[in-house]
């Protein structure tokens, strides 16, 4: 029993990067109706940045400022490469996503090499234990920090003004434009904020890693990907929940069922993904898309 | 419209011309130009695919590696000793495990129809990532099921790991050709003709339904136009091209493993459906050249001493020559948004049409 607890506790640790990971994808759907093959690179990039920066600054500091430079980084990717191409084909803008992956991993071995970095958990490696149950404090300082970054974007598209201006933005456009909405704005904010969050995604990552290097998000692009799928790709509560549960269930598969183990996880997990696609096309928290002719 | 046939006969009686001057012209063609030439073919045949699934039926697949590796697997399992011991025998340097290929495509086009069934449900963007899925799982499966597949080291195709290719010698018709010109017959005339079965197939009846189910589900529907037939039958037809192209690679590497069809594999085949067009089947030609030299490069060149030292150098540094190949994607994407196809339709439409549209 402790055991399993552990393992849940220790699966929602993974879930919460998915999570995050996963809420950018959402965002960033919303918003520009694209989805962004270089989350994940771009998350990878802000935690080479703060590596950087936690060799001069405390950590906190250096997460920080990190984040700042993440909001920075999206929102003129989004000016500089999505906004100019906004009229062509969805599979064109998709395609330069696809560039920005490559580019970016690209970018991040010229400047920093190929050797792995490390990054110290700002959480002690001490186990705490709750009630005869030792739990990783890294585990649960992961989980909630996640948490924390969903939670401040939720309060802040829900209670503020920008918020709402984000939501409208991303539901009707033109009408949102008619009403006074500065729509572009809005886009930038929409890839600035998607860019905070995997940068979140990414400093949880590293440490949990043990050691990192360029290619480290790219399997958590995959989870995210799928928890995004399961939640629903328009859907930034499905995502969350699908992030926290796709962590969990695959952590249980891999620990307790012999035939997954390590290395079919990533495929069990997208096994069950497409089975709840096939019974629910638009994921569990999706809405079906209803078109008039 | 009428100028279609003339304009595609030209294109490719222009292709085959420059197909068939290169070995002559090309400086030591067998050893430096022959394989990657080959493989332009092969990324151009899974390309065809592509198109006619995504650009005709209007459904995405960022996971066409996967019906490659299926084709690919094929072919190795047949050919090779490791294999099933169907035919019994190994590399015979003949044309007789030709016969491997259609098989191969006829095997990933049978999985191309069992995945385009439960795919009728899913619509863009889901049916994208569950493609996606599909391809990323794959290697791992095959991994698993070592039996057949050789687990993670594969199957030599050609029986002895030494045997590279280089230096074997294919009797054809008579003659007596390298193994890598053999190659590039092969995949090039293969190509060619899957290129026009492609025109012929899409011309027609088939080619119209695909269009209406791409432009309105809704308005093919009530034209009597039956989707779920329709959009399985893309599927098919679009792995079965993939299915070819993969048993291609096989042969081409003389090896398959779980390593050979990475998911980098399906992106690079959306990549040069990008490049090429989507809808378009001749222009793929360019983004399956895009894929092989422009990903590649530096990689021969800087060894040929083609490009001028610094940039070879910046090339030759970790992440130079992906650098390069993302940011010329982007731009690529920028100057040519609908691919090189794009840019020759609107070419070739009256002048008063293209002064009243917008610019797309």
């Amino acid at each position: 029993m402790a055991d399993l607890l552990q393992q849940i506790v220790s699966g929602l640790a993974s879930g919460g990067i998915y999570a995050s990971l996963a809420l950018a994808l959402v965002l960033i759907y919303r918003a520009t109706r694209v989805v962004n093959f270089g989350q994940g690179e771009m998350a990878m990039f802000t935690t080479f940045v703060a590596w950087s920066l936690a060799n001069h600054l405390p950590y906190w500091a250096a997460f920080a400022l990190t984040l700042v430079i993440a909001f920075a980084g999206g929102a003129a990717l989004e000016l500089l490469l999505i906004r100019p191409i906004r009229d062509a084909p969805v599979l064109t803008v998709v395609t330069v996503t696809i560039g920005v992956l490559i580019g970016l991993n690209g970018l991040a071995r010229l400047i920093w090499g190929n050797e792995p970095r490390q990054l110290e958990s700002p959480f002690s490696t001490e186990p705490v234990r709750i009630g005869g149950v030792a739990f990783s404090l890294q585990d649960l300082g992961t989980i909630a920090v996640s948490l924390a970054i969903v939670a401040v974007l939720w309060l802040f598209f829900q209670r503020t003004k920008v918020g709402l201006g984000l939501r409208a933005a991303a539901l009707n456009p033109s009408a949102s434009r008619l009403v006074g909405v500065r729509v572009g704005a809005m886009l930038a904010l929409g890839w600035g904020l998607a860019a905070v969050l995997g940068a979140v995604a990414g400093l949880m990552a590293a440490p949990a890693l043990g050691s990192f290097d360029q290619n480290m998000m790219q399997p958590i692009l995959l989870y995210a990907f799928a928890a995004a799928i399961l939640g629903g790709i328009d859907s930034p509560l499905g995502a969350v929940v699908g992030g926290l549960g796709l962590g969990v269930i695959v952590n249980l598969l891999g620990t307790y069922v012999d035939v997954v183990g390590a290395e079919l996880r990533l495929p069990v997990a997208l096994l069950i993904i497409l089975v709840v696609l096939l019974v629910r096309p638009a994921g569990l928290f999706g809405r079906e898309a209803v078109r008039r002719v | 419209m009428a100028l279609v046939w003339p304009a595609r006969l030209l294109g490719l009686g222009a292709v085959v011309a420059v197909l068939a001057l290169l070995p002559r012209t090309l400086e030591d063609f067998t050893n430096a130009y022959a394989s990657d030439l080959a493989f332009v073919a092969i990324y151009f045949t899974a390309l065809l695919g592509l198109s006619i699934l995504t650009g005709y039926s209007g459904q995405i697949s960022l996971g066409h590696g996967a019906f490659m590796a299926i084709g690919g697997y094929t072919t190795a399992i047949l050919m090779s000793e490791q294999g099933l011991r169907l035919a019994g025998h190994t590399f015979s340097s003949d044309l007789r495990d030709v016969y491997t290929i259609p098989i191969a495509g006829v095997v990933a086009g049978l999985a191309g129809l069992l995945f385009g069934l439960p795919a009728l449900r899913l619509t863009g963007l889901y049916l994208a990532l569950a493609t996606f899925a599909v391809a990323v799982a794959l290697p791992q499966v095959l991994r698993r099921f070592e039996t057949l597949t050789g687990g993670g080291t594969g199957i030599q195709l050609f029986g002895l790991p030494q045997l590279s290719g280089l230096g074997v010698e294919v009797n054809v018709f008579g003659r007596t050709l390298p193994f890598n010109d053999w190659l590039y017959y092969l995949c090039w005339s293969i190509a060619l003709a899957l290129l026009v079965a492609a025109w012929l197939l899409l011309r027609g009846r088939l080619g119209r339904a695909l269009r209406a189910v791409r432009d309105s589900e809704v308005a093919a529907a009530s034209s009597g136009v039956s989707l779920a037939r329709y959009k399985t039958l893309a599927f098919a037809i679009s792995a079965f091209y993939a299915g070819v192209a993969g048993s291609l690679f096989a042969i081409a590497t003389t090896f398959v493993n779980p390593d050979v069809f990475p998911i980098t594999l399906s992106i690079f085949l959306v990549i040069g459906a990008a490049i090429g067009g989507y809808g378009s089947l001749l222009p793929l030609l360019a983004g399956a050249l895009f894929v092989q030299y422009v990903r590649n490069l530096g990689d021969d060149a800087a060894d040929a001493g083609r490009l001028p030292g610094p940039v070879a150098e910046f090339l030759a540094r970790p992440g130079g020559r992906d650098l390069v190949f993302g940011a010329t994607l982007i731009v690529a994407m920028f100057l040519l948004p609908n691919g090189i196809g794009g840019l020759l339709r609107r070419a070739a439409e009256p002048l008063t049409s293209r002064l009243y549209t917008r610019a797309s």
